[in-house]
C-alpha cells in the first residue's frame, strides 16, 4: 500500500481505535444522544403545535410572535443559539435549570426544532382541503375541535417525511450541545469521539461515531416511512369482505 | 329515514352577500315552511351555492337576517356552533374524514358535540349507516368507497345529528350518472319524510318531483320562485325560459 494511503488509514480507520470507543459510545454516547434528541423532539413539537396554529391566524397580534420566533430561531445558527440559550439565559439571571448545561442544550434544540417544525405543520394544516374544514363546522364542531380531530391529525400525516429530516436533524444537532461543557457521564455521541480523537491524535473515534449515528438516522428513516405507508394504507390491509351488489353504488 | 324532531321553517330576509366589492347576492328573501323543500335553480354563478351556504354561516351575509326555527341565528351573540349542529349540510365533493373510517365519520360530532357515550353514538352511527344501505362498509375509508357511497356515508352523518334542516349543496354534481339515481331516491325519502330542505340542484326532475317550491336565482336575484308546476310548465321570464330551454 503506498504511504499516503496508509496514513490515510490509519488516521480515519484505525479499527484497534475504533473498537476501543465503541463500548462508551454505545453505553454513555448513545443514550445520551437519544435522550436529547428525544427531549428536543417533544419541545419541538409541542411548539410546533403552538405556533404553527398561531402561524395561520388571521389576526395578526396572534401571528406576529409567531413569525418572529420561526424568523429567528430558524435564523440563527445553531451554535449561536445554543450559546443564546445555555449560557446567556443563566447570565441573564433565568437560571430554570441551575447550573445543569444538559437541559440548557435541549432547550436551545427544542426551540430551533420548533421553529422549523411550526413551519413543516403549517405548510401540512393548510394544505388540507377547505371543505373539511367546513363539513366539520357544519356539523356543529368548534373552530379548535376541528383543528383537533380533522385538520391537524391530517396536516401531519402529509408532512411526515419532512418531520423525519427534521428528526435526523434534531438527533445530529445534538452533537453541539458539548460547547456548553458536559460531566463525563452527560457526553453524548459526538462528545465522546471529540475527547477520543484528542487523545489519540486520529479521527478514527469520529469515523467510530459517524457510523453510530448512520445506525441510529437510517432505521428511523425506515420506521417513519413504513409508519406513513401504514397510515396512508389505512391501518391494516386486511382482505376486503365481498360486497353484495346492494351496496355497490 | 328518520325525520326531523320538530320541524322547523327557515327565513332568508334581504341577505346580501359581497366578495370583493363583488355582489353576489343582492337582497335575497326566501320563505321555507317547516316540512318543506324548497328547490334552489339558476345558472352557474347566479350565487346559489353562496345562498344556501349563509344559512348555516359558512358564509357570513354581509347584510340581511337568517331566521331558524324563530331564532334569528344572524344576531351577534347566536351560538353559531349549537345552530350548525342543527343544520345538516351535504356537499358537492361529499367531504368525508378521510383519515376515519365511515363509522368514526359519523361517531365524531355525535360524541364532540351531541356528548354521547361512545357506545350511544355507534349505535347512532349504525342505525343510519343502515338507513343508506352501508352497514357492512362501516370500517372502511372513504378511499375505498365509490362517489355514491361516500355521499351516502356524508348524508348518514348529517342526519345523525338529527337536524331540524338540511341543505345539500349539489350533491349529486360530482357523480357519475349512474350513481346520482340513488341519491336523489334517498334525499326524496327524506323529503317525503317531513324533512325542512333547501336543495341547491342541477336535477330539474328532482325539483319538479319533489319540490314543494322552486327558486330560480340569477346574477344574485330571485327572478322567479314558486311551485313547481308554475316554474316549470308556465315561466313568466324570459331569463327562465331561456335557461330551463337550455338545461332540456
Amino acid at each position: 500500500m503506498p504511504e499516503g494511503l496508509q496514513r490515510l488509514w490509519r488516521t480515519f480507520f484505525d479499527v484497534d481505535q475504533i473498537m476501543a470507543i465503541l463500548p462508551e459510545m454505545l453505553a454513555v454516547g448513545v443514550p445520551n444522544t437519544i435522550i436529547l434528541a428525544l427531549v428536543a423532539v417533544v419541545i419541538g413539537t409541542v411548539i410546533g403545535l403552538v405556533v404553527s396554529m398561531m402561524l395561520i391566524s388571521r389576526n395578526a397580534i396572534v401571528r406576529m410572535p409567531a413569525r418572529t420566533f420561526v424568523d429567528v430561531f430558524r435564523g440563527l445558527p445553531v451554535i449561536l443559539t445554543i450559546y443564546l440559550v445555555g449560557q446567556g439565559l443563566p447570565i441573564a439571571g433565568i437560571r430554570i435549570f441551575g447550573g445543569n448545561s444538559y437541559a440548557y442544550a435541549a432547550l436551545a434544540l427544542g426551540l430551533i426544532e420548533g421553529a422549523y417544525i411550526s413551519e413543516i405543520f403549517r405548510s401540512g394544516i393548510q394544505s388540507v382541503e377547505r371543505g373539511q374544514m367546513e363539513a366539520s363546522r357544519s356539523l356543529g364542531l368548534s373552530y379548535f375541535e376541528t383543528m383537533r380531530w380533522v385538520i391537524v391529525p391530517q396536516g401531519i400525516r402529509r408532512v411526515l417525511p419532512a418531520l423525519t429530516g427534521q428528526f435526523i436533524h434534531i438527533i445530529k444537532g445534538s452533537s453541539l450541545v458539548y460547547l456548553l461543557g458536559l460531566l463525563p457521564d452527560q457526553r453524548e455521541i459526538f462528545s465522546i469521539a471529540s475527547d477520543a480523537s484528542h487523545i489519540s491524535g486520529t479521527l478514527s473515534p469520529m469515523v467510530a461515531a459517524g457510523i453510530v449515528y448512520l445506525c441510529l438516522t437510517i432505521p428511523l428513516t425506515y420506521a417513519v416511512n413504513a409508519f406513513d405507508r401504514r397510515l396512508r394504507d389505512g391501518a391494516r390491509p386486511t382482505p376486503e369482505p365481498a360486497l353484495t351488489p346492494a351496496h355497490q353504488s | 329515514m328518520s325525520s326531523s324532531r320538530h320541524p322547523v321553517g327557515v327565513h332568508a330576509e334581504n341577505i346580501t352577500k359581497v366578495f370583493d366589492r363583488h355582489p353576489v347576492l343582492q337582497d335575497v328573501s326566501l320563505k321555507v315552511e317547516p316540512g318543506t323543500t324548497t328547490c334552489i335553480i339558476g345558472p352557474s354563478g347566479s350565487g346559489k351555492s353562496t345562498f344556501l351556504r349563509c344559512i348555516n354561516r359558512l358564509e357570513e351575509p354581509t347584510a340581511g337576517r337568517i331566521v331558524i326555527g324563530g331564532e334569528d341565528i344572524t344576531s351577534d351573540d347566536a351560538d353559531i356552533d349549537a345552530i350548525r349542529s342543527r343544520v345538516g349540510m351535504v356537499f358537492q365533493s361529499f367531504n368525508l374524514f378521510p383519515h376515519m373510517t365511515v363509522l368514526r365519520n359519523i361517531t365524531l360530532a355525535l360524541m364532540r358535540v351531541r356528548k354521547m357515550p361512545r357506545d350511544q353514538a355507534v349505535a347512532v352511527a349504525e342505525a343510519q349507516l343502515e338507513e343508506v344501505g352501508l352497514l357492512a362498509l362501516k370500517d372502511r375509508r372513504p378511499s375505498q368507497l365509490s362517489g355514491g357511497q361516500q355521499q351516502r356515508v356524508a348524508i348518514a352523518r348529517a342526519l345523525a345529528m338529527q337536524p331540524d334542516v338540511m341543505l345539500f349543496d349539489e350533491a349529486t354534481s360530482a357523480l357519475d350518472p349512474e350513481l346520482v339515481k340513488g341519491i336523489l331516491e334517498i334525499m326524496k325519502r327524506l323529503a317525503a319524510s317531513g324533512m325542512t330542505m333547501m336543495v341547491v340542484t342541477h336535477e330539474l326532475r328532482f325539483a319538479r318531483e319533489a319540490a314543494n317550491q322552486v327558486v330560480f336565482l340569477d346574477r344574485g336575484r330571485i327572478v322567479e320562485s314558486g311551485p313547481p308546476d308554475k316554474v316549470f310548465n308556465a315561466p313568466s321570464s324570459d331569463r327562465l325560459r331561456e335557461f330551463l330551454s337550455q338545461m332540456l
